[in-house]
């Protein structure tokens, strides 16, 4: 598990989220989601943080994020990279694009590698299946990603 | 009040609006089977998460087989509750569930006492037949509960005695699908959550999810080593309760046979808690009127109400999540270590031998005293003033190990100077009891006076947080009384908001006090079990014939022979504490 400290204003930014939600219970799913936008995931920390201001348990609001594949507690990489796994992309080949990452980065998906470069994900379609498989890195959009291909993709952003 | 008719089973009934179908059926003495449903009336407390799907039942019109426990009775509905679709539908349910149990039931803590266990009996399931992936997850064990969670059956019983009852909020369900489990935040183990052992996720888990560290074998070792005098004492709560292990009806009091079954297993001295009840009144007594009359006198570094400190559980509670509040409860030890304290040096030294050659053992119907025992402050070069403190349920194990025949034993008295006690001790077990005790003597130091009648049935009853007001000559004393840490909770808000008006709370963390303890007889949800223990309780204080502990006469020997006064110095090395603040102690590990 991450332990890193949080530094004071950023403190005071989660503690903002949370009051523009009125501090209600119920809006626990909506703050975790905010949250995950300014952090880019969610540490231990930062739930403690949530369920102390939402008036409920660390437990509870851990129950919540490991719950729901979108929210994570793994440090997100400089170069976010997601495969989409839906229907075109995972027929024409995306287990073998997964792999090929999972190899060349030595981790593997809903990891990072230890010099906080890359992460590795999966997505169900992005809307592109003329373009499957799909590969994101950060926003930009990667079609017809063949394994051969993977090297190329890693290699722009490792220059 | 509106009502609809129905019929379940062809029987044509009719119930209140809003009425569920397993309460109807119920009603109709109709026996639906339940797994994950409890329903503890009394307390108001109900599990109802229609998770395990067993209480299905057949609903005329309607496609799916419906869980009785939420399915609310409507106008001429027509239900079958043993047909052979439900009784197929059922079976199945179980047989998956037990797909992923392990089973080694003849091994298992609960074995002879699980719900799984004795459900896959009555519906005669002899063969498993699905097979495939188990959920398996690391075993958790902490100083007094064992998380074994490839047993869970996500009933989530655990999880309601845990927030909602007791507001402790340390269990949750955690992650998804054949990975979800009930577990502290971050998968953390128990002691390294905020957890107070209290125990009653324990007392309501229908497996061996959730069970007591048993120390029963190294009890047994003791009683074993020819080297050491093995020192017994047994907590108020265990006579009331003790009886429905070996079949007796609840609220059988079962104190003589007590002693004499704990003489059979071979302690050299068989003594009472309720001895050091009695010193705990005379302490914490005292320091109530101390700090009332200091507190009245205008010292306003003097904080009033005085909160009881007999309940390890409740004191878990707030140094978790009360740290701010540490100089409110009083400083007196439980009875278990006021006990152990004066064994290990006042008692040891009568009978000339070392401590570390005295066991003291305790029989408490409490899980958090496994914990406490093991404080470090609560020992003296590392030697614990309780060695073992075992259950209720753990020491009836015992005696049917030992092949004593419980029933049958006449009738004992306990040992000498450490077992005479008085009534107002033995209402330490029920909720209401501690602070009764507490009035008893401090009335009568303070007034100088008599009382002519000594029980304060205004101090007494079921209902989750009471108040009465005591006229001390003229001065009225406002007493609160808590159980459940939930209602704890309340009581402390309000004192943390400046509300609060008491002079005196007694808290008890478990529902009822101790004789609703984490390590009782397990009461299922039976809330009339708790109901008949506390009648039981009562009963054995009327028939004493010393009710107030300051009448006792070894405590008033013990005090002139050893301890000077309460509050002494020596008081306030052997039988006073300290808290901690523990609200960051679960923070990152």
């Amino acid at each position: 598990m991450a332990t890193i400290k949080l530094s004071a204003n950023k403190i005071d930014e989660l503690k903002a989220v949370c009051k523009s939600f009125n501090n209600e219970k119920g809006e626990l799913i909506n703050v975790l989601h905010k949250a995950q936008g300014i952090f880019g995931y969610l540490p231990a920390e930062v739930q403690e943080v949530i369920a102390k201001e939402l008036s409920i348990s660390v437990a509870h609001v851990y129950g919540v994020v490991s719950f729901y594949s979108f929210f994570t507690m793994l440090p997100k990489g400089e170069h976010p990279v997601s495969i989409c796994l839906g229907t075109a992309c995972y027929v024409r080949g995306a287990e073998k694009v997964i792999d090929e990452f999972k190899r060349l980065l030595k981790i593997n998906v809903g990891e990072t590698t230890p010099d906080g470069k890359f992460s590795l994900a999966c997505l169900r379609c992005v809307g592109a299946c003329g373009l499957a498989p799909v590969v994101l890195v950060g926003e930009k959009v990667f079609g017809r990603v063949a394994p051969e291909g993977v090297k190329d993709i890693i290699g722009e952003y490792t220059k | 009040m509106e009502t609809i008719k129905l019929t379940i089973d062809n029987k044509v009934i009719e119930v209140a609006k809003g009425t569920s179908i397993l309460k109807a059926a119920k009603e109709a003495e109709i026996h639906i089977p339940t797994l994950c449903y409890l329903n503890l009336h009394d307390l108001n407390i109900e599990n109802k998460p229609a998770g395990c799907r067993v209480c299905v039942v057949e609903v005329e019109g309607r496609k799916n087989l419906a869980p009785a426990c939420v399915t609310e009775c409507l106008e001429s509905m027509v239900i079958n509750t043993h047909n052979i679709r439900v009784l197929n539908a059922r079976k199945t349910v179980l047989e998956l569930i037990l797909s992923d149990h392990p089973t080694d039931c003849l091994i298992c803590a609960k074995n002879g006492n699980c719900e799984l266990q004795s459900m896959a009996q009555e519906f005669g399931i002899r063969k498993l037949h699905y097979e495939g992936e188990q959920s398996t997850y690391r075993e958790d064990t902490s100083p007094a509960i064992i998380r074994d969670v490839d047993k869970c059956i996500m009933c989530r019983r655990c999880e309601l005695m845990c927030n909602d009852v007791q507001t402790v909020g340390v269990l949750s369900a955690v992650n998804r699908g054949f990975m979800s489990v009930v577990a502290p935040a971050f998968e953390r183990n128990l002691d390294h959550s905020e957890c107070t052992y209290c125990g009653q996720c324990v007392a309501v888990c229908p497996t061996g999810a959730l069970t007591e560290v048993d120390h029963t074998n190294a009890v047994v070792r003791a009683l074993a080593d020819p080297t050491k005098t093995v020192v017994v004492q047994t907590a108020p709560a265990v006579r009331a309760a003790l009886g429905e292990e070996f079949g007796l009806e609840p609220g059988t009091l079962v104190t003589g046979k007590l002693a004499a079954a704990l003489r059979r297993l071979g302690f050299n001295y068989v003594f009472d808690t309720d001895f050091a009840a009695d010193l705990t009144i005379m302490e914490e007594g005292t320091e109530l009127l101390d700090r009332l009359t200091r507190h009245l006198n205008g010292d306003k570094n003097v904080p009033l109400p005085i909160l009881t400190s007999c309940c390890p559980g409740w004191v878990n509670f707030f140094e978790h999540q009360f740290p701010e509040m540490m100089d409110i409860p009083s400083t007196a030890r439980s009875p278990q270590q006021m006990f152990g304290a004066i064994a290990k040096t006042y008692f040891a030294e009568k009978i000339g031998i070392e401590r570390e050659n005295m066991v003291v053992v305790s029989i408490m119907p409490c899980l958090a005293k496994k914990f406490e025992c093991q404080r470090e402050e609560f020992s003296t070069h590392g030697n614990p003033d309780v060695d073992f403190s075992i259950s209720t349920r753990e020491l009836a194990h015992l005696i049917k190990q030992s092949n004593i025949n419980f029933n049958t034993l006449a009738d004992e008295d306990f040992d000498n100077p450490l077992g005479e006690s008085t009534g107002a001790a033995v209402i330490f077990g029920t909720t209401g009891g501690v602070i009764e005790a507490a009035v008893r003597t401090a009335y009568e130091v303070q007034t100088g006076k008599k009382l002519q009648k000594v029980d304060f049935e205004e101090l007494r009853g079921m209902e989750y947080i009471r108040e009465a007001t005591i006229d001390f000559d003229g001065l009225p004393i406002k007493i609160g009384i808590a159980h459940g840490l939930g209602n704890a909770r309340k009581l402390l808000q309000d004192i943390k908001d400046g509300k609060s008006e008491f002079h005196a709370i007694e808290i008890m963390a478990c529902p009822g006090g101790c004789i609703g303890g984490g390590g009782q007889p397990l009461h299922l949800g039976d809330s009339s079990i708790i109901k008949a223990r506390q009648k039981a309780i009562y009963r054995e204080d009327a028939g004493k014939t010393i009710r107030k502990s300051h009448e006792n006469p070894y405590i008033v020997k013990l005090y002139e022979e050893f301890l000077g006064k309460p509050l002494s110095e020596k008081s306030h090395h052997l039988l006073h504490t300290h808290y901690f603040d523990k609200s960051n102690e679960t923070f990152i590990e």
